[in-house]
């Protein structure tokens, strides 16, 4: 079986973001970049199945040049090939462009099982492209997954959002997106990082993916930003330190903001 | 007027807020046409509160299966409205199944979409707050028709009564092959609490909290303001508090019309899935905690007396009203 | 230039950049896990005087024990990677850094370098595992710098050999599954593998430390213990033996002290941008400012000669004076560094909650273990002038 993650190059969560003032995209260059923790867990729930089923594993990433170190991480923690989709006319990709991007790569894998990936990347807001994904390659989608099973061509798994859990189950091939609670990703080891540096990674562009790109339209550009402008900072409102009448200083301001 | 579909949530028996948010903000582009998927006879029982709510045309996606596999028999009913109406949008909630279905949608479509959106306005510009909260970016969709997912909370919802006109659609059966089947469902421990998501009130606890048992502080005062339960990710990595109930950048956005912080010192990772909430209250008992600074009403102090007692007070003044 | 401070102040150089991907992603690994796994924790440990046993597996894993030999289970990096590993170890403490050179530099490579192949293979997949661990028993009581004279002797019985003695201020000594033991016989100075449990094998940790708190240190005690010829590191003769894992762990020690004195300066850089006294941070005084201007000064210096050094053993080429002129240097300006950060600090320096006391607390070991200051002062007196003047 051949296990596809897909994974994504993310400035550090800790550290500021702030947008491009030329095309509304994110700005990555003052920012340290990592490879998003969500995907981590990812790459290491295909990792563990590798090592207990049996599986080649490998590791999709779009992105510019640095997404490389992305793909060269999880090489280090032991998947065993790389595709890194590079292309500059992917800059700001909308989720439906990204997701028939991802797709279109998955497809060059043969012999899919499993398409893995996190539940939501840190920097975006886009938690809808695994789904996009498996709509696009026809695959039931296993999302919001912390705990999965896979055995004997089935697959399932237990998802949980704010409305509760569930327990699901499909045939494979799916797509399945973990949380940040399904493992404790691995470090790589010094042996996976020296030999990451071996391992297959193909650099694909737009053309090799889409070899009639321009009829096919993928191109076109789906929302336009019309204006982007920093949010004021929420400032202090009312300060207190508690003298034990906190509670009832509280309730009046809920009643006078007609919370209560 | 155009028409606007709006993927009605509901539990099976009632049709949740968030639906009326959505249908508050279809008016403004159009009319508003309510799609309903689920299992036969539902749209009998969520039919006269859609029409309470503007919605002038009710679409029933009914089938036995509708609640067995997760968001494809939602994306099927939208896909085939959507070709059949052409509308000028499509508006989900931004929970986390209507993202999902949203994803699909504009996938199947080739059509832009637009997440997390706080405001539409009539020529269906939409706005968004990205980044944690830290911008406003307000965006068209050019191709294709829109899949707008919606904050929930960022609308008021209105009744508007109309007469809705009622109509059966036939799906396809459910490919298996392509869907994932849900084979049991748990609902959310908070019992009769609101989603964290569409909750118009979230009390959250962090660090501060000290211990599972202190959650319980949190859940009667979440529920003395018949609001959901939240946890930073200090206490849930702590173990405090299941996962699922995590706000922020890895956890869930929230912007409830109150937002109440206890012990959250409030890190740059938690700040992003709430600063966007109407008005935040927060308890700490470290002065330079960053969530005072942000909050509408901070109080320094510890949370285990300012909490119950802001409980006792709730429940007091709600009795007396 | 902007108004942020440099949070780490080896950027100034950009000493980075020299490096090669795969060294600097060996580097970031190491700091990420101490990051998770130890930094939160240190300050207790080292209160407490607790060694977290329970890491040396996950080292293993990782690939830190023994990491620059090739073969038997070990990673085969470069040697600069195994000194931005120890740089970054030290960073956290020297204790970890201590525990990591005694298991890969001493126990690991006397074993690697003049054991026989039943040695390398009984030990040493173990021991980069990190599931056994191992000590190295050169110094006594009463012999530190003149390791000739040692005490502890060796005699033939028939096949065997009986071995009595003792050696002080081991590294690992009381958690050991084996112990690499130098002992005098007939024929010269010659090492012994020791397991853990042999009979007249004891050890006992040595208390009430004010240094290197997070590890163990020991006093082995060899009393009649009967050993079979294959117990011996057979290529291993006179004090050539002992002396070459020295200059092993002594190559790891000269890079470590640039992490103790990097961790000290970052936390006096942000404590220093963050304590305001009459109405401004103290960074922005010029004494304050002299102070931290001097320390990255030497601080670059001292990461260059690492560098340097790590380049030159990479290419086969380094000699042992060499090594003395980095630890001499390295050692005597990290202690400078920690302690004068911890006088940035004030009062709040002398509480365990920052770095800069504990690194320098450290660095009063290191300062004298692996050769003394003033041992490797003499060693380069003597590669300049000819004049032996050790005695």
């Amino acid at each position: 079986m051949n296990i596809v993650v897909l994974v994504k190059q993310v400035p550090d969560t800790a550290a500021e973001r702030t947008l491009s003032g030329t095309d509304h995209t994110l700005d990555r260059e003052g920012a340290d970049l990592v490879l998003d923790e969500i995907n981590e867990r990812a790459a290491e729930e295909a990792l563990t199945l590798k090592e207990t089923a049996g599986a080649e594993v490998t590791v999709v990433s779009m992105g510019p040049d640095s997404a490389l170190d992305a793909i060269r991480t999880v090489l280090a923690m032991g998947a065993d090939r790389g595709i890194h989709v590079r292309d500059d006319r992917l800059r700001g990709a909308d989720v439906v462009t990204t997701a028939k991007v991802l797709a279109a790569a998955v497809r060059t894998v043969g012999d899919v099982g499993l398409v893995l990936a996190g539940n939501a990347t840190t920097d975006g807001q886009a938690s809808a492209v695994p789904a996009a994904v498996a709509d696009l390659l026809g695959l039931p989608q296993l999302t919001q997954v912390r705990e999965l099973r896979v055995t004997a061509g089935r697959v399932r798994a237990e998802r949980e959002t704010e409305h509760g859990e569930a327990t699901l189950d499909a045939p494979l091939p799916a797509l399945v997106s973990v949380t940040e609670k399904i493992n404790e990703p691995r470090y790589p080891s010094f042996k996976g990082i020296m030999a990451a540096r071996k391992k297959p990674v193909e650099t694909v562009g737009l053309d090799d993916l889409f070899p009639d790109a321009d009829a096919v339209g993928f191109l076109v550009t789906r929302t336009r930003v019309v204006e982007a402008v920093p949010r004021p900072a929420r400032t202090a409102g009312v300060r207190v330190t508690d003298d034990g009448s906190a509670d009832r200083q509280v309730a009046d301001y809920l009643i006078a903001r007609k919370l209560l | 007027m155009p028409e606007v579909l709006v993927l009605v949530d509901h539990d099976g028996e009632r049709v949740h807020h968030t639906t009326y948010e959505l249908l508050a903000a279809a008016r403004r582009l159009g009319d508003p046409a309510a799609v309903v998927v689920g299992t036969p006879g539902i749209t009998g029982r969520l039919g006269e509160s859609l029409a309470r709510h503007g919605a002038r045309s009710v679409q029933a996606a009914e089938s036995a299966e509708a609640d067995e596999f997760l968001a494809t028999p939602a994306v099927d009913a939208l896909e085939h409205v959507t070709r059949e109406v052409s509308p000028v949008a499509v508006l989900v909630s931004a929970t986390t199944d209507g993202k999902e279905v949203a994803g699909r949608l504009a996938a199947r479509l080739d059509a832009g979409l637009l997440t997390d959106v706080v405001d539409v306005d009539p020529s269906g510009v939409a706005t968004q707050v990205v980044f944690g909260g830290s911008y406003i970016v307000r965006s068209l969709v050019t191709h294709g028709p829109p899949v707008i997912a919606l904050r929930p909370g960022s609308f008021e919802p209105e009744e508007c009564p109309v007469e809705a006109r009622q109509r059966g659609l036939a799906l396809p059966p459910v490919d298996p092959a392509r869907s994932a089947r849900v084979t049991a469902r748990r609902t959310a421990l908070g019992g009769d609490r609101p989603g964290l998501t569409e909750a118009a009130v979230v009390v959250s606890g962090g660090r501060g909290v000290g211990g599972a048992d202190g959650f319980k502080v949190v859940e009667e005062l979440a529920d003395a303001l018949g609001g959901a339960v939240g946890a930073s990710r200090a206490a849930v990595d702590a173990g405090y508090y299941p996962h699922q109930y995590q706000v922020g950048q890895t956890g869930k956005s929230v912007s409830p019309q109150l937002y109440i912080a206890l012990g959250i010192s409030g890190a740059i990772q938690h700040l992003a899935g709430m600063q966007t909430s109407k008005t935040i209250v927060a308890v700490n008992k470290d002065p330079e905690a960053p969530i005072l600074d942000l909050a509408d009403f901070g109080v320094v102090g510890d949370l285990f007396t300012v909490a119950p007692g802001l409980t006792r007070e709730v429940t007091a003044r709600r009795a007396g009203s | 230039m902007s108004g942020k401070p440099l949070k780490d102040p080896l950027d100034l150089l950009d000493i980075a950049s020299v490096l090669s991907d795969e060294e600097r992603e060996i580097q970031a690994t190491v700091a990420r896990f101490l990051a998770d796994r130890v930094r939160p924790h240190i300050g207790e440990w080292f209160e407490n005087a607790h060694f977290a046993r329970e890491l040396a597996p996950e080292l293993g894993k990782l690939g830190v024990l023994g990491m620059h030999l090739e073969g038997y289970g070990c990673a085969g990096t470069n040697a600069v990677s195994y000194g931005l590993a120890c740089l970054e170890l030290e960073a956290a403490d020297s204790g970890f850094r201590s525990f990591v050179s005694v298991q890969g530099s001493l126990s690991m490579y006397s074993i690697w370098k003049w054991g026989s192949e039943e040695q390398k293979q009984e030990w040493l997949p173990r021991l980069a595992a990190g599931e056994a661990i191992g000590c190295f028993g050169l110094t006594e009581p009463d012999f530190g710098s003149n390791p000739a004279g040692m005490r502890t002797r060796a005699v033939r019985d028939g096949g065997d050999w009986i071995l009595n003695g003792s050696k002080m201020w081991i590294t690992n000594g009381g958690i050991a599954d084996v112990a690499t033991v130098w002992a005098q016989t007939e024929d010269g100075v010659r090492g012994f593998l020791v397991p853990r449990g042999t009979p007249g094998f004891t050890t006992q940790d040595i208390k009430q430390k004010m240094s290197l708190r997070a590890s163990i240190t020991s006093e082995l005690y060899f009393d009649d213990v009967r050993l079979p010829d294959s117990a011996r590191l057979p290529l291993a003769e006179g004090l050539r033996g002992p002396l070459s894992c020295l200059n092993e762990a002594r190559f790891g020690i000269l890079f470590g002290v640039v992490g103790a004195a990097r961790d000290a300066l970052q936390a006096a850089i942000d404590y220093a941008d963050s304590r305001v006294q009459f109405d401004k941070p103290i960074s922005a005084f010029q004494l304050t400012q002299k102070k931290l201007a001097d320390m990255t000064v030497s601080l670059g210096g001292a990461a260059l000669l690492a560098l340097h050094l790590g380049r030159l053993k990479d290419q086969h080429r380094i000699r042992p004076e060499q090594i003395s002129v980095g630890k001499l240097n390295n050692v005597r300006e990290a202690i400078a560094i920690a302690r004068e950060c911890r006088s940035v600090l004030g009062a709040n320096g002398v509480s365990l909650e920052y770095s800069p006391l504990r690194h320098a607390n450290n660095l009063e070991s290191v300062l004298t273990y692996e050769g003394t200051n003033e041992m490797h002062t003499l060693v380069v007196g003597q590669a300049i002038t000819g004049h032996p003047a050790f005695r």
